[in-house]
């Protein structure tokens, strides 16, 4: 009933060659997704830090800002976003008369932004909640210690919350690679457009979808692999006792 | 007229929208507790079914699994009923969504209500049968009750999830807000007035479940002390 | 506009009035304006939807005209979704592994879209990105063509998109039905400044003797009852009547 033959020709498109269709960004399918997946994620987490300084602090004029920011990113969804960076935004004269332009009219440059943006606001609330979280003997020694608030927060604070962020930022990194799916809405051909590309020439279902979403599986297992073992190295002090 | 009179439309298709979502979700409770209960049992084959179910349907993108089961799922319905000589019933958009959205999410809920069911202290189910009450009663009057109050934070993270998720059944035709906003921004040539609008639509729907859920949280946590710092 | 509508719904009405309605479920792309759009009311109009009604009008039967992104259409299609697809669809080779078309109910040549003034030869596609629908043929035909002169294919699953794109500088030019193109983007106040350029393209080889009605491989029995309809739509005028009023110009051809 499935065509194998069909999914082993056209493997080399999912995962980055191209099956005869010319190219429709940098790169196409698995690479399209990992770039995607891995810039929005560190330009997020870049961003999250010092929100997440300011979310706690207690200048409302700093957190309240912010709070509106995660408000709107996660009370809308990323599709939405998306769009309205990609369509939205080009609707406006002043915009595509301006510097950005050249960069906006890029399909990858307005995705990278969406999910950068919306992986920001989500990490940015894990890590305020984790900084309210640190325990207030850590706080207290510090103060002893004689340290600023600024070196607290830097050799204290922030790392300290970044190790117990861990869990919940590992549940979030596996929902922005799902997320990534919804490039191809804006015609970028990452895995899933290769797969409704495939789909839309063949008129089989099965042999594509089924094939990305066995390599959507694969990289699940793999990221949750790597942050198993960067709980182990960086979260060792909560692990059960083992003698 | 502001946006040539698509407004209109574009609220129908919230309540579509919300249709989908409301059905989607007590599709995936009713998944969720039989997951949950799959994995807790003795059972060892009922456990890793319930084990496959969660952790594949998490490791794969809702927009694959709406492309798969409207597609493919209604073929695989079509071949089976035409080999054994029947009518096919028709899947139409509506139904597909809501249960791919139910689906997916039944994993997530399995997870919630697993946690949930486990938190509460064993004696009070050792009770509850102790006093010769039937399990399902046991369940109904002692389980549930306690298991709310702990599945009520993740539970209302998993149904905000899924009412975003729901943007996404536009994909497959069904003619809910994406879709109509879709139509819209063609026509009226302003597409982030377009979206901005279906962002605030969706930003009242989560900030009206938060409210009702953080009061339904306040109140199965009667009687229960907060942790002082 | 719905006059007409109103007017072909009463006789489908009456005629159906005598005999048992059954519903037919037709397809269309519903963003592809003049054939297809869906009005601020949810409803389709068009000259698919509208050939539709009057088909069923003949055939006595009820219309339900339903919706679907065109990359999607065909294999809806043969998930029995609907029973027919009425989308602008070109009768190919490629296309009648997969379906059973009717008669061709139009012919039209495709165009590209682009600034006005803009010389179309061998040498201009090298470099250049050109908007297209997803699944049609003109995709097809601008993978083989286009794509070997050096230009870079982006897919949209809906063709407005291609136009909003076309506006904002992201492609280059966009390749369409010539009256899609036409209607919907040069003569509408968005399309200030572009023109249809470059020739006609209309090889047969890709876009067939036009374009027909589709229904599931072996449902003859449907495809002989539209064969009929659309004859008997063409003698006694209704094509003419509906055609008139979305095109200034003959669209069936030859």
């Amino acid at each position: 009933m499935i065509d194998l033959n069909l999914i082993i020709e056209r493997f080399p498109a999912f995962l980055g060659g191209t099956d005869g269709a010319p190219i429709m960004s940098t790169s196409d399918g698995l690479q399209l997704t990992l770039e995607l997946l891995g810039l929005s994620l560190v330009f997020g987490l870049l961003l999250a830090v010092p929100m997440a300084l300011m979310l706690v602090s207690r200048n409302k004029w700093v957190a309240r800002p912010v709070w509106l920011y995660t408000y709107v990113f996660r009370g809308t969804p990323l599709l939405v976003q998306l769009f309205i960076i990609y369509y939205g935004l080009s609707q406006f004269d002043w915009v595509r008369d301006s510097w950005a332009w050249e960069y906006l009219r890029e399909a990858y440059v307005c995705a990278i932004l969406a999910f950068t943006l919306n992986t920001a606001a989500y990490t940015t609330e894990i890590l305020a909640g984790q900084i309210r979280n640190t325990h207030y003997g850590e706080i207290e020694a510090a103060k002893a210690m004689g340290m600023g608030k600024w070196l607290m927060m830097r050799r204290i604070v922030i790392p300290s919350a970044l190790r117990r962020a861990l869990p919940a930022y590992s549940n979030e990194v596996v929902m922005m690679m799902q997320s990534t799916s919804i490039a191809g809405l804006v015609t970028l051909a990452d895995l899933t457009g290769v797969a409704r590309r495939v789909f839309s020439d063949t008129y089989m279902p099965f042999e594509p979808f089924l094939t990305v979403a066995g390599i959507y599986l694969v990289m699940t297992f793999a990221l949750v692999w790597l942050f198993k073992k960067a709980e182990q190295r960086w979260l060792a002090y909560l692990a059960p006792r083992k003698h | 007229m502001f946006l040539q009179g698509y407004l209109p439309s574009i609220m129908e298709g919230t309540i579509l929208t919300l249709q989908v979502a409301v059905s989607a979700l007590l599709v995936s409770v009713v998944l969720g507790l039989i997951g949950a209960m799959f994995k807790m049992s003795p059972s060892k084959p009922l456990a890793w079914l319930a084990e496959v179910y969660s952790t594949v349907v998490r490791g794969v993108p809702d927009l694959v699994w709406m492309l798969l089961l409207f597609f493919g799922v209604q073929m695989l319905i079509n071949e089976l009923f035409a080999q054994l000589g029947w009518e096919a019933p028709e899947i139409n958009s509506f139904f597909a969504g809501v249960m791919t959205i139910g689906f997916i999410f039944g994993a997530y809920m399995t997870e919630t209500f697993r946690g949930a069911i486990m938190a509460v202290p064993k004696g009070q189910m050792e009770a509850g049968l102790a006093y010769g009450m039937s399990p399902l009663r046991v369940f109904l009057r002692i389980t549930f009750p306690q298991m709310v109050r702990f599945a009520l934070p993740s539970f209302s993270n998993n149904w905000l999830v899924l009412v975003k998720s729901t943007a996404l059944v536009s994909v497959i035709g069904l003619n809910d807000v994406m879709y109509r906003a879709d139509t819209a921004k063609s026509i009226t040539q302003e597409p982030f007035t377009v979206y901005a609008v279906v962002g605030c639509i969706f930003l009242a729907i989560t900030s009206v479940s938060d409210l009702a859920l953080k009061r339904l949280e306040k109140r199965y946590s009667t009687g229960v002390r907060e942790t002082e710092l | 506009m719905k006059k007409p509508l109103l007017a072909l719904g009463t006789l489908a009405l009456a005629l159906s009035a005598t005999v048992s309605a059954e519903t037919l479920r037709f397809a269309t792309d519903a963003s592809y304006p003049p054939f297809s759009k869906q009005g601020a009311d949810g409803k389709m109009t068009g000259f698919d939807p509208d050939i539709a009604q009057a088909l069923c009008a003949v055939m006595k039967a009820k219309c339900e005209i339903v919706p679907q992104d065109f990359d999607g259409i065909i294999p809806a299609l043969q998930a029995k979704k609907f029973d027919a697809v009425i989308a602008s669809m070109n009768i190919t080779e490629e296309r009648k592994k997969a379906v059973d078309f009717s008669d061709k109910y139009y012919n039209m040549a495709s165009r590209l879209v682009a600034k006005q003034g803009t010389q179309v030869n061998a040498a201009w596609f090298k470099g250049k990105k050109i908007g297209v629908l997803r699944s049609s043929i003109q995709e097809k035909y601008a993978r083989d063509t286009f794509a070997k002169q050096g230009a870079q294919l982006v897919s949209y699953g809906k063709a407005p998109e291609s136009f909003m794109d076309l506006k904002a500088g992201r492609v280059d030019a966009a390749f369409v039905d010539a009256a899609v193109g036409d209607v919907d983007f040069v003569k509408t106040p968005n399309g200030k400044g572009f023109a249809l350029v470059g020739p006609d393209y209309n090889e047969a080889k890709y876009f067939g003797v036009g374009s027909g009605i589709a229904v599931r491989k072996g449902d003859k029995a449907l495809l002989t009852r539209i064969n009929a309809a659309l004859k008997q739509i063409r003698a006694d005028g209704s094509y003419d009547k509906i055609q008139k009023k979305y095109f200034s110009f003959d669209i069936y051809g030859k």
